[in-house]
């Protein structure tokens, strides 16, 4: 029982961060059809930043305000420097844009902060909390919690204010948008400048269990695609469930089958539900016009 | 057409020309072993001109194939004694048989669907060259033995120059004669519009699974090349990120193009042999290198120069 907690609370906390990367994707995706691989690098950032700044003595706080700063700059640069330009090129040449976008910053990450791990404390506590006899790190709790505000934040930008609802009319129809007066480029910059602080808090918020270096962003990236496929690409709620879902699948299977395959058996998850329900979980179904 | 078929030879004779010249020019084995990388890598993205240039199907699991190719090249002649020459062959059948298992499946899925499904198949694939070590010496590879022919042991550049040149010859004109016959109609039928290719009767499951069989078997037969002509393998050889660097070679050079593959083939092999001199900032230009071709040349380098030329002689 205390086994299966342990392994739970495991799931649950890299399930989030899997989940805050999904949502990321999600974000860019509905609004202009791109899948982001340099999604990954926003994690990598945030908690490099925040190593950086707190190693100049800076109080953890400001340090992630920064962090998560830097992050939108560099979102907000990616934009403009690198997928505006592409215009409308196809999806592939859009797809292999964003991947040299990730090797560039990942070279970048090594020049500035060397290919050694980098950590930072706990936020809070060292000691673990014991929940019927499984110990979970107090960062856990941090990185739920935050989560779940981060989303929160997310679902009230979407559905109560006046920018979400220029979002979300241009996921559903670019040129219907820009014909109502939406201006499609500042959609595009909130869209990538969203993303980027999302991937960034997961990265400060997970730093402290995980460490971070230079080329952590790789494997958040797919992760992450695979949680938004898994949910249904688009889908917000899909991306949390499919976050949560792929953490979950993943902490149970390193547990009780095999630590070396636990990345086999998300990918074996994510191909099973494609094959049952090719749009993802809770996609919606895609109607072709011919 | 007859005027296309002298078409197709002309550019495979142009190829082999070129092939030769280099085969003299080149001074020394450092870059005969670079040429033999680039024609090797070349084959590998061929696959993938008949699969996304042609078909218009996405893979982005690729080197998956390319590292069953390669294991086979080391571990059946060490485990089985087969003879190593022969091996590309019988990786070549393993590759293809997986890829027409899996592909049924897979190829129902369409877009970033598609790609995440690949992704996830050259991953599982990487996986298990990784970590089942008692077969495939784990992430440290393993050694591949040298063939022997008439008691002469294959180990020269020039020689493993020469073959997997004729190799690159040889797919090259078997992917340019595809373009006249049903099968190539159909598959670019299939990337014009699916639907469409399907009211004209066309078997699409069955097209799309023939083009990711047979960019499984180019990939795979590179993979025994690059092997053999290591004497070495490791499981990087299969990595999300070799994958993602077939895919850059075939969209850099232009996707439908045969010449395309070649030239993006030898841009990415190029580019970190000349890049080592800037040592750490290596990846970083890599990166930039990437970005600014694709926003510039969105379709490729062999389009773009196609376009120039018919600008200039007009």
């Amino acid at each position: 029982m205390a086994e299966l907690l342990q392994y739970i609370a495991t799931g649950i906390t890299i399930g989030s961060v899997y989940a805050l990367v999904a949502l990321g994707f999600t974000l860019i995706y509905n609004c202009s059809g791109i899948v982001n691989f340099a999604q990954g690098e926003f994690v990598m950032i945030g908690g490099m930043v925040t190593v950086a700044l707190t190693a100049y003595g800076l109080p953890l706080e400001a340090a992630a305000v920064g962090a998560v700063g830097v992050s939108i700059v560099v979102g907000i640069a990616i934009y403009i420097l690198a997928v505006a330009p592409a215009g409308r090129a196809s999806p592939v040449t859009v797809i292999i844009i964003t991947i040299g976008v990730s090797i560039f910053l990942r070279g970048a990450a090594q020049v500035l902060f060397g290919k050694q791990f980098h950590g930072v404390k706990p936020f809070l506590s060292e000691q673990p909390v014991m929940i019927l006899g499984a110990a979970v790190q107090s960062q856990a709790f941090l990185v739920i919690g935050g989560t779940a505000a981060a989303s929160l934040l997310f679902w009230i930008l979407l559905e109560r204010t006046l920018i979400g609802k220029a979002l979300m009319a241009t996921a559903a129809n670019r040129l219907a948008a820009q014909l109502v007066g939406i201006n499609l480029r500042r959609v595009m910059l909130i869209a990538f400048g969203g993303s980027a602080a999302i991937g960034a808090i997961a990265g400060i918020l997970v730093t402290p269990i995980t460490l971070t270096s230079y080329d952590v962003g790789t494997m958040l990236a797919l992760k992450g695609f695979a949680a938004a496929m898994l949910g249904g690409m688009g889908s917000p709620l899909g991306a949390m469930a499919g976050g949560l879902l792929l953490g979950l699948a993943e902490a149970l299977s390193a547990g009780y089958l095999s630590s070396a395959y636990k990345d086999a058996i998300a990918f074996l998850a994510t191909f099973a539900v494609l094959l049952l329900a090719p749009n993802g979980l809770l996609g919606r179904r895609s109607v072709n016009r011919v | 057409m007859p005027h296309r078929l002298s078409d197709r030879h002309l550019s495979v004779l142009a190829l082999a020309g070129v092939v030769i010249a280099l085969g003299w020019i080149l001074p020394n084995a450092y870059f005969l072993r670079i040429a033999t990388l680039v024609w090797i890598f070349a084959l590998a993205t061929l696959g993938l001109t008949v699969l996304i240039g042609q078909a218009g199907q996405v893979s982005l699991g690729q080197a998956g194939f390319l590292g069953v190719g390669a294991y086979a090249a080391a571990i059946l002649p060490t485990r089985y004694g087969l003879p190593p020459l022969a091996t590309p062959f019988v990786g070549a059948f393993v590759s293809g048989a997986l890829a027409f298992l899996v592909g049924r499946p897979i190829l129902r899925l369409k877009g970033h669907y598609l790609a995440i499904a690949t992704l996830g198949l050259g991953f599982l694939i990487s996986l298990v060259l990784t970590n089942e070590v008692g077969w495939t010496g784990g992430p440290d590879g393993m050694q591949v033995p040298r063939p022997v022919v008439f008691g002469v042991s294959l180990s020269q550049p020039s020689t493993w120059y020469w073959i997997s040149a004729a190799s690159l010859l040889i797919g090259a004109w078997l992917v340019l004669n595809l373009d006249g016959t049903t099968t190539g109609r159909a598959f670019r039928a299939l990337r014009d519009s699916e639907v469409g290719a399907s009211v004209m009767g066309i078997d699409v499951s069955r097209m799309k699974l023939r083009a990711f069989v047979l960019a499984a078997v180019y990939a795979s037969v590179a993979g025994s090349l690059l092997g053999l002509s290591n004497g070495f393998v490791t499981p990087d050889q299969s990595s999300f990120l070799q994958s993602v660097e077939l895919v850059t070679m075939s969209v850099l050079g232009g996707a439908h193009s045969v010449v395309g593959a070649i030239l993006g083939s030898a841009m990415l092999v190029l580019l970190p042999q000349v890049l080592t001199v800037m040592q750490d900032y290596e990846t970083l230009v890599l990166g930039a290198i990437v970005v600014v071709v694709m926003i510039f040349l969105p379709s490729g380098l062999v389009p773009a120069l196609v376009d120039l030329t018919k600008r200039l002689t007009r």
